[in-house]
């Protein structure tokens, strides 16, 4: 409605303008007409007001048009430019100015614009929550991960490890002298662990079972293959292996549709299973074998016996003693037998290792449980415990016996109190649950220990005899009269504790992804030995330093300490370290001890430098080395090798030459002045695997800074390093 | 003619009970207490069965058994094996060896003289 009336009221005001000026001019004209009398004005003065009058309403024009340009085209313009910025900015608004007809305009453009900051905020949202629930989902992989009892290695299609959790670390970890040696690393390659051939086999039959499902199942997970393989520690580990099943994958690799990206092992050491259940096997062999000639003896014996009626005494003397002599190698053998069934018949249990002190405190706790028909949950205390035990119990069976025990005592007894104690006594465990006051005859505690549970409603067809003897234990009543303390006594075995307890999960500081698992590694690619032209960023490094007996690798002077640790992906791994001291079976300067205060007798019984160089050889395979000062640890490394049969042929960084190759004005690039510069805080130097931490952190700093100076290939940056002035320095 | 029969077991228990079942039923009857011995007794004395125990000392039943199938003059000579470990494997190894029988300990005196006297064509 407004534009209409707008455009009449135009339309007029330009009408009654033309028209106020044409009548103006005419006015004009005919008023300055020299009339009869003569009176009037020249023709010149005339012109000379028309043209004021002209020049007037010509400026009227002109103010018109430029304030109609103003609102109807510098104004459009203006909320262009505004409309441009907010495309950018969803944050921005357009401004209210210009035209009525504009200002209605920017108000729909704001409000577009508002819609679309909304949907922008909502999708940032999401996108936050989608990402809050994939990081909580890996820990709780992680989480879950860490707490199999089985060792898990996840690897892509080239055997890298993209995924491993502790108990593989630690399975894998020992190597064949028990030594500590670390063969698993995120990036790293599974065949330093096993056989290639081995997986290699297992995959082709899983690619072969997946084509004989068909091509109507061919969306079904496949199933897993098996193998059994040795560790390098000598450990038997059986090995489930299942694919990890991906759109886009090697063409060889494809299985109906879908293409194997990579394989899950699972790990189990069967080495005491297999062996438990070979002994098993041999002592029923030799039962059933072993027993076959007695009793064929005594058989034939038998029926001589009994069929020959005429025999000689004489003659039946000696078929009596074949009888007598056989029979007692049968019971011989039995009795072997039974003895050494007897350890295999424990294992038929699921007994678990407990720590002593452990079993007191949930038993006093299960006993101290408030019951439902009583007012008074009993008191129980602990003392005398024995910190050190270790009991190889069923602990639920043994808690059960306990707090049947006790609570009767509190029902029959009015018992307020028990105590439970645990000492060593010879080679067995002594267990007492004991009380003061009144106590029952021997009868009576015989009945309890031997009549099935039951108290409080709960009831189990066992009896605490039962649930002892099952732990290889003895229980009996025993009372002193002289202090009124009676007590339930249990005696058990006292067991080993146990070598691999679970060890906590690490777990990774904020914003920070544990460094036990990297999937971004299913990108990487076979042609890892062309590295000469891949990325800095996307390499794997093994950041080194070494300690040494002294600055002379040519004059004697020996490696004593090697330190390593991994980059991948651009983090520094430190869970993934190579830390081992080195017998240089050669005398330590006094001097060198400053420096690195390694002694003499930290390096008694230390593997030599011939056991130590292969398995670092092994820890850096497929990776690049850097070093700071490199050519130094090299040059030790190189004349290492007809010793010790490993060459580094690795590509070399030096962090030196890098850290002369960005700032090559500055006058000192000894590793604290660079990590000063780059905003790398030091400590724990002059321990070999301390400095390679400090290292590789000064890496990580320089590679953007390197990016800038355009070096971004590996390429790049050794040319860039034997360019500058330190590359020429040689040991 | 009685027949003659060689017992090589080191089992000196149940070599007693063979020993006189079968001179009971009227063989003649010779023992040997080891591989070697019943070798030479087999090739000296010519007994028309051997009763042949598997685990001997110094030569086992599979070696003698086998080293008298390998004499065509021992041709003629029946072979019944007589095992304590009875596992199909071994009674089949016996076979393939040429035992002409196969008898796992413990076995009845009935049973053993069927078999003989099967293998003696009585």
């Amino acid at each position: 409605m407004a534009a209409p009336r707008k455009l009449i009221l135009t339309v007029v005001a330009a009408s009654l303008f033309t028209l106020v000026l044409v009548g103006a001019t005419a006015a004009l004209m005919l008023a300055g007409e020299p009339d009869a009398s003569g009176v009037g004005r020249s023709a010149a003065e005339r012109i000379v007001v028309l043209i004021v009058l002209l020049l007037l309403a010509s400026a009227c024009c002109c103010w018109v048009i430029v304030r109609l340009h103003d609102l109807y085209a510098a104004s459009p313009l203006r909320m262009a430019e505004e409309v441009t910025a907010a495309l950018a900015h969803s944050s921005l608004r357009v401004g209210d100015q210009g035209a009525a007809e504009l200002r209605v305009l920017a108000q729909a453009v704001n409000q577009l614009l508002a819609l679309r900051e909304a949907s922008e905020n909502d999708v940032a949202e999401r996108v936050r929550e989608a990402r809050a629930s994939l990081e909580e989902e890996r820990s709780r992989l992680a989480a879950l991960m860490a707490d199999l009892s089985q060792s898990v290695v996840v690897c892509n299609l080239d055997g890298r490890v993209l995924l491993y959790n502790q108990r593989a670390r630690q399975e894998l970890a020992a190597g064949a002298d028990g030594g500590h040696g670390e063969l698993l690393g995120l990036g790293r390659s599974i065949y330093t662990v096993f056989d290639r051939a081995l997986i290699t086999h297992a995959l082709e039959r899983l690619q072969q079972a997946s084509r004989e499902l068909g091509e109507t199942e061919n969306r079904q997970l496949l199933g897993s293959a098996q193998f059994v393989t040795a560790t390098p520690a000598g450990r038997l580990l059986r090995a489930h292996m299942s694919p990890v099943l991906g759109g886009a994958g090697p063409h060889h690799a494809q299985v109906g549709g879908l293409s194997i990206t990579g394989f899950v092992l699972v790990l189990e050491d069967v080495t005491s299973s297999n062996e438990r259940h070979a002994r098993r096997d041999a002592l029923i062999q030799s039962l059933i074998e072993g027993g076959r000639g007695p009793l064929g003896s005594i058989r034939a014996a038998a029926e001589m016996l009994s069929e020959v009626a005429d025999m000689p005494a004489q003659q039946r003397d000696r078929f009596l003693r074949v009888v007598h002599d056989e029979a007692a190698k049968l019971s011989a053998q039995f009795e072997t037998a039974a003895s050494a069934f007897s350890n295999d018949l424990r294992e038929r249990w699921l007994l678990e290792e407990m720590r002593g002190a452990e079993v007191l405190i949930v038993a006093a706790r299960r006993i101290g449980e408030r019951r439902a028909d009583e007012r008074r949950a009993l008191a129980v205390k602990t003392e005398n415990v024995d910190e050190d035990l270790w009991l190889r119990v069923d602990g639920y069976g043994l808690f059960q016996a306990l707090r049947y025990l006790a609570w009767r005592l509190q029902d029959e007894y009015a018992v307020r109190e028990v105590r439970l104690s645990l000492t060593r006594s010879g080679q067995l465990a002594q267990l007492d649950l004991s009380w003061l006051g009144t106590f029952m005859n021997n009868e009576t505690a015989m009945s309890w220990l031997q009549d099935p549970m039951s108290v409080a409603g709960d009831s189990s067809p066992l009896s605490v005899t039962d649930i002892v003897e099952r732990c290889n234990g003895d229980i009996w009543f025993q009372r002193e009269r002289v202090s009124h303390r009676a007590f339930f006594r249990t005696m058990l075995p006292i067991a080993d504790a146990p070598t691999d307890l679970p060890r906590a999960v690490i777990a990774a500081a904020e914003g920070e992804r544990p460094e036990f698992y990297d999937f971004d590694l299913f990108s990487w690619s076979a042609a890892s030995h062309e590295l000469d032209d891949r990325l800095l960023s996307e390499l794997a490094f093994t950041v080194f330093d070494t300690e040494t007996t002294g600055l002379q690798p040519t004059q004697g002077d020996e490696i004593i300490q090697i330190g390593a640790t991994r980059i991948v992906n651009r983090r520094l791994l430190r869970h993934e370290c190579f830390d081992q001291l080195v017998n240089p079976q050669c005398r330590l300067s006094p001097q060198s001890i400053e420096v690195h205060g390694i002694t003499r007798e930290l390096l008694v019984g230390q593997p030599t430098i011939d056991v130590v160089l292969p398995k670092f050889h092994a820890f850096c395979a497929d990776t690049v080395l850097v070093g700071h000062n490199a050519a130094f640890d090299m040059r030790f490394l190189q004349l290492k090798e007809k010793q010790t049969g490993v060459r580094f042929e690795q590509p070399v960084l030096d962090t030196l030459l890098l850290s002369a190759v960005l700032h090559s004005n500055q006058t000192t690039h000894r590793l604290e002045a660079i990590a000063e510069r780059l905003g790398v805080s030091v400590f724990g130097r002059h321990t070999a695997l301390g400095d390679a931490i400090v290292t590789g952190e000064v890496f990580l700093k320089m590679l953007p800074l390197l990016a800038e100076m355009g070096i971004r290939t590996l390429r790049q940056a050794r040319e860039a390093s034997q360019k500058t002035f330190h590359a020429r320095l040689r040991y | 003619m009685n027949k003659k029969i060689l017992i090589a077991d080191d089992e000196q228990n149940i070599v007693i009970s063979i020993e006189f079942l079968l001179r009971r039923e009227g063989f003649e009857v010779l023992v040997a207490g080891d591989g070697e011995e019943a070798l030479a007794k087999v090739r000296g004395e010519r007994p028309d069965l051997v009763l042949l125990d598997v685990m001997m000392p110094k030569m086992n039943g599979f070696d003698v058994c086998q080293a008298l199938r390998a004499d065509p003059d021992l041709a003629g000579t029946r072979i019944l094996m007589l095992t304590a470990k009875g596992r199909d494997t071994e009674v089949s190894k016996g076979l393939g060896l040429g035992a002409d029988g196969y008898m796992t300990k413990p076995f009845s005196t009935k049973e053993l003289l069927a078999e003989v006297r099967k293998l003696l064509g009585m």
